[in-house]
Formats: structure tokens, sequence, C-alpha cells
């Protein structure tokens, strides 16, 4: 094995790769070269380090320094007197506390602070590409562990001593999951890992993918065991080019390992995984619209029941999982329940990945133990509010999770708490909203969203997110009524009772947490006057009553 | 078969389309692979796609026959999904995100940017059909925001004033 005495670490995440990371490894690679250190020191595209608006991010070790928004210029600074003299570039350092980088850091343990690694133990650390470091890292021990001394019951058993709940959005108890689809006679099951990550402000299932492809492999050749499936597939959306490309090559290099296909580790089970990629529909992530986009048709949901995990893809019993859900699998099954139970709360153990979006200082990737608190993220992790501005704020789990004001800071943040306050942790996103911003303009977006995606098929959401949105269009214009947000409470109860599916039903979850919360803010509009001075009323609904009383109340002429 | 020449795009887009049999023979060659798997017609209509940056009615015709499934349902999955479009497009495909984590970080003010610059309405294509500009749900890349997509390349953290020098690389 090669020596190197230094390793360079490039964020290869796609936030990175957008900020121009690819050109700034280029550089490094032939500065090392005309340097002559390519023998000593090793350059690893890695997966997110966690800080995306700070990119290109670029980590050296052995000291684990760390430089932010690295450009092109600054390369030949960095490797003349950092790999060459021993000498950090202090003008580049990023000497915060950074989120995500990393728990293999012992040098500098004020850096991951309150996260825990579970799902993320590998990201930023591996290349993604190389199956050996993920070997390195325990990696397919769980698989082996499970395949040759377990039986199927028995790492059923494990994750649900271990309390593991669907990371996507439901929150479902993975084993009991597990267990229905266990029982049923079939010919032929399958896995299904639900990479279709449409909710906006969510993007930790690709960064997963990108960054330790191997583990949602492996979490997926176990869950297969436990079922008797034999075939898996990747439901990837369309846009994540970078995904499918790492994803793909991952399979590759496992079955030419051996750790896909006949015969694994000796024990006479097979198991094998396609990629099937979406074209662009946010219901997809829906699990029964997936299965009939799989199945080559438009993504709308079916009726339920039967549930996928009796009769989903082509008719057969399908177990549809999220990333970051199989991302917990291997270490469960590697560690043990109990070893997971001493993370998190008692009800929902464990960590939760979330993306940190908005208005806050440090915005990235973090994953944190269930059950701490708002304020413990945002002031912590994220680093506060950026400008000197105040919170405002917090969607949690994206565009479909519920809003939370300053009054829940204290609320943990688990799958029990965040139910009462309306809200729900969702697909983990976090968007931080500071008070520059107005409720019924982050309102009007929200549903101009859903009314975008509303697939159509039933009647309630497809006419109900478009009526929702332009009673709050009209609010934004400071011309509706008592009579229209009355109209819309009822009209969001009804598509809640009523829709389909979840796209339907889920749309009043941000609506009442943002009325209920911010009722005086929308109160306001009703009497012409937006508090955070956003909303304007439009010159073209002059004829409109709200209007002339607004030009009245303004002393307009 | 109906053949179509010359300008099919919105009057003065500048977007040609020639479904002559050469292309269609390519089509044919794309989604030979495919033959009688009806399941594949996502995957099917993407290999399309990336041939002329939509899909024209005749090479839908071809998919359904190969594919060996209903002309109505091919019709019906090409409208459904965002990426795919029936009706000619430019030369690259911009996307915008204009979802919640992208309107926080202003995404309105590089929308209006980008569309003054390039002289379109949303969802429309430059005189010189170098560019057609679309909305996106969300492009996951929220850590970066406003961002957009052009082709398979992310732009993160944008301003206004980034807008002529990521456009002239294209240009």
């Amino acid at each position: 094995m090669e020596f190197y005495r230094a390793h360079v670490l490039v964020c290869g995440g796609f936030p990175c790769v957008a900020a121009g990371c690819r050109a700034v490894r280029g550089e490094i690679e032939r500065s090392v070269k005309e340097h002559g250190l390519e023998r000593e020191v090793r350059i690893v595209e890695t997966g997110c380090l966690g800080p995306c608006d700070l990119g290109p991010i670029v980590v050296v070790y052995p000291e684990g320094t760390v430089y932010s928004r690295v450009s092109v210029d600054d390369v030949s600074e960095i490797v003349g007197e950092h790999l060459m003299k021993g000498r950090p570039v202090r003008r580049l350092e990023y000497t915060e506390r950074l989120p995500s980088v990393s728990q293999a850091d012992h040098k500098r343990p004020d850096y991951f602070g309150i996260q825990e690694r579970i799902v993320l133990e590998n990201v930023g650390l591996i290349d993604p590409d190389s199956i050996e470091e993920y070997i390195a890292r325990d990696g397919y021990l769980g698989a082996g562990m499970a395949l040759t001394s377990m039986s199927p019951d028995e790492v059923i058993s494990a994750i649900k001593a271990s309390g593991l709940r669907g990371r996507g959005g439901a929150a479902f108890p993975t084993g009991v999951k597990l267990g229905f689809t266990a029982r049923v006679e079939a010919d032929q099951k399958y896995i299904i890992c639900n990479a279709d990550e449409g909710e906006p402000g969510t993007f930790k299932d690709r960064l997963i993918l990108e960054g330790d492809p191997h583990k949602v492999i492996e979490g997926m050749i176990i869950l297969g065991y436990s079922v008797g499936a034999t075939m898996g597939y990747i439901y990837i959306r369309g846009e994540y080019y970078l995904s499918i490309e790492r994803i793909e090559r991952a399979i590759a290099e496992a079955r030419r390992y051996g750790l896909l296909g006949h015969d694994l580790f000796g024990s006479g089970f097979s198991f094998d995984i396609e990629v099937k990629k979406g074209a662009g529909a946010y219901v997809c992530g829906e699990e029964t619209a997936l299965i009939e986009s799989m199945e080559g048709k438009r993504g709308e949901p079916r009726q339920k029941p039967p549930y996928p995990g009796t009769c989903g893809l082509w008719g057969k019993p399908t177990v549809v999982n999220n990333v970051e859900t199989i991302a917990n699998v291997p270490p469960i099954v590697r560690n043990g329940a109990d070893w997971f139970r001493q993370f998190g709360t008692p009800t929902s153990p464990g960590t939760k990945v979330y993306t940190l979006t908005g208005d806050v200082n440090n915005k990235g990737l973090i994953e944190v133990p269930m059950g701490i608190t708002l304020r413990e993220v945002i002031y912590g992790v994220g680093g506060g509010i950026p400008g000197g501005r105040r919170f405002k704020m917090a969607q949690t789990g994206g565009t479909a999770g519920g809003c939370l004001s300053e009054t829940h800071l204290d609320i943990p943040m688990d799958y029990e708490s965040l139910q009462e306050t309306g809200s729900a942790l969702g697909s983990g996103a976090l968007l931080i909203i500071d008070d520059s911003h107005c409720v019924v303009d982050i309102a009007c977006a929200l549903l101009r969203f859903f009314e975008h995606e509303s697939c159509g098929q039933c009647t309630p959401c497809r006419e109900g997110t478009r009526r929702l949105h332009d009673i709050f269009r009209k609010t934004r214009e400071l011309a509706a009524t008592e009579k229209d947000l009355k109209l819309a409470r009822e009209l969001a109860g009804v598509m809640q009772a009523s829709s389909l599916c979840a796209l339907g039903q889920s749309v009043a979850v941000p609506l009442f947490t943002i009325m209920d919360h911010y009722a005086d803010e929308i109160e306001a509009h009703l009497e012409g006057r937006c508090p955070a001075g956003v909303c304007r009323p439009n010159p073209a609904n002059a004829d409109e009553s709200a209007y002339e009383t607004l030009q009245a109340g303004n002393g307009i002429r | 078969m109906l053949k179509m020449r010359g300008p099919v795009g919105p009057e003065g887009s500048g977007v040609v389309c020639e479904c002559d049999d050469v292309f269609l023979t390519e089509v044919q060659r794309v989604v030979s692979v495919y033959k009688e798997r009806p399941e594949d017609l996502v995957q099917a209509l993407h290999d399309v796609q990336s041939l002329r940056n939509y899909l024209p009615r005749e090479a839908l015709r071809v998919v359904a026959r190969t594919l060996d499934v209903p002309e109505s349902r091919v019709y019906g999955v090409a409208t459904f999904y965002s990426m795919f479009s029936t009706s000619p497009r430019g030369r690259h495909i911009i996307r915008i995100c204009e979802s919640a984590p992208c309107h926080v970080a202003g995404a309105a003010e590089i929308i209006n940017s980008l569309l003054n610059e390039l002289g379109v309405e949303m969802g429309g294509t430059t005189s010189d059909g170098i560019f057609t500009v679309e909305t996106s749900s969300c492009l996951g890349v929220c850590g970066v925001a406003p961002a957009i997509m052009i082709d398979d390349t992310v732009y993160g953290n944008l301003v206004s004033e980034d807008l002529p020098a990521v456009l002239r690389r294209y240009r």
C-alpha cells in the first residue's frame, strides 16, 4: 500500500460542484505534480463536507486545516505554502465552528459539537468511488453478519428493537413495515430505495448517495435478505446527474466484488440492484406514484389499500424506503439495537439528517440526535441569523411541513413533539426565515409550488391547490377579506380529508400552522397593511374595495 | 409518414424541427433497446429527448410502436413529467428554482434579471434558439440558493450581476 504524508480532501458534493470545486481539484492536481509531490500527497474527492454555502471546500490532513471558498488562484499558495513548507494559509482558513468536519478529526473536537454521525459516518471522509475505502470503514460488515449468522427474522427483530422509523417523512416504524412484507408468500418481492427527493429545501438523500453510495447498497442487501426480495431498485430524480453517476459506478463495483449478484457471502442468497430515473414530478416521491412511474406510467398515486407491502411493483410485495432510512440499517445490524437507542429519545431513537437553508449563517448538511431543540440547531450548529436580523419562522420538513414560530424554539425536535405543534419532522428540510420576510408572501410561494405539482388526478387537490393559491395571492395584494380566509381554511380542511394522497392532504399543514401562529400578521393584510413591508397592492385591482380602503388609510388620493 | 420541415416553434423563436427520415431512423435506433418493454417508457423518452431537446409527435409514435404501448399512453407520460417537452426548445435548457428556499434567498430578482437579459418570458425560447427558460420545483442545491441549472450544470449563490458571464459560456 502506498503511504502518503498528506491527504487533500476536496468536497465533491453537488453544491460544491456548483461552486466550482472541479476546477479547483484539477488545479491542485496540476500544482501538486508541478511541485513533484504526487507520491507524497494524495488528492481525494469526497462527498459533502457540510457547509454548502462556503464551497468549494478543501481540507488538508493530517492537520485537518479547513479552507473555504477556495478559488483556482488560491491553489498555488496552498500547495506552495502548506504542502511544501507545512505552513497553513491563514488567509483562507475557516476557523469558525464547521458543522460536519469530521468525527475522525480528534484534534478539533469543537468541530462536531452536538452532531452525532450514523448515517453520515463516512460522508466527507472517504472517496465515494472507492469500495475499498468503504470496506476499510467496516463497510459490508453488517450485510456479511446478517447473511451468514442471522436469520431473516432476527434481522427484522433487530430493526424493530432499534425503533428506527421512516426518515422520508411518514415516520412509519421500519421493522413493522418489513414484518408485513416478510409474512406475505410471493414468488417475487422487491426493495425500492426512494431517492426521488423532490421536497424543496431537502437535499440530504442526494448527498448521502453521492458521499457514501455503498452504504445504501449494503442497506438494501440487508433489507432484501430480511423479507426475501432478490431484486432492488433505486428510483432517483432525473435531475440528479451526479448521484446517478456515482450510484451506478458503486453498483458496478459491488458486482465486481461479488457483493451484488449470486450467492452473496456464500449464503445462497442472491440480490441485485438497478437504477431507475425519474423525469421531474414531485408527486413521484409518494410511494405508489413512484411505483406507477417505475412501471412506465404517469406518476399518479394509487388508491390505498392495498399497500405496497403486499401489492406493489407489478403487483408483488414491495418495501419502499427512503435513502436515509436504508443508510441507518447497516450500522444498526453491525452495532445492535441497544447501541442505536443510546441516541435520540425513547420514542424517536437515532439521529436525523437535516439540510439547513434560508436565513442562517451556516447552511448545509448536518446530522444531530433526535430531540435536540430548534434553538440548538439554529444558534448552535447553524451559527445564528445573519445581518443582525431576528428569527421569525422555521419551516420543518419541506414545503409540506409545518411552520414554527419563536415560541416553539425550545421544543425538542422529534416525531411526537413536532406533531403536537401541528408540524412534522418530514424530510429533514429546515428553512429558516428572518423578520425581513412576510408570512403571506411565503405562503404564496408554498401554494404556488403545490398548484404546480398537483398531479391533477383527484379533484380536491387539483382544484383546491389552485383556489388556495388564488386566495393567498389576493391576500398578498392586500385585497382579501375575512370571508376569503375562512374559505381557505375550509378548503384546506376538505383537501386534508378527501385528497387521494399525501400531496393534497398535507397542504393544510403549512397553511394552518402559518394561519394559527401568525394570525395578527395575516389580519393586518385584510386591513391593507403588510407589517414586513413586502406585500403591495396590485394596481390592476384598483376597483376592488380593499384597495380603496388602503388608499384612504395611507392618505393616497 | 408525416414529415415536418421549417420553423414550428412560436413565431420568431428561431427553433426549427426537422422530423425527417434521418431523425426518425435515429429515434428508432435509440429506442430499439427498449423493444417491447413498456416499463422502460420513461427511460426511452429521456433517450429520445436527448437527440433534439424535445419530443416531436412523430418520435412519440415511433416510441409507441417499438415499446408496444398505446400512443395515448406515451403522450400521457411525455406531458406528465416536467423534464419532458413536446414543443421545440432551445439548445440549452435553463431551469430556475422558485421554491420557498430559493424564494427566501431572493430568487424573484434573479428570475427577473434573467428574463430581461434574454428578452423572453418564462417558458420561452430566445430568438437565436440558444436558450429556453423553465421553472423548476427544486434543483436540490438549496444550500447554495438561489440557483439555476443550465443543462446538467448548476450555478449557485447567484446575484444578478453574475448572469451575463454565466450565459456567455453558452453563446
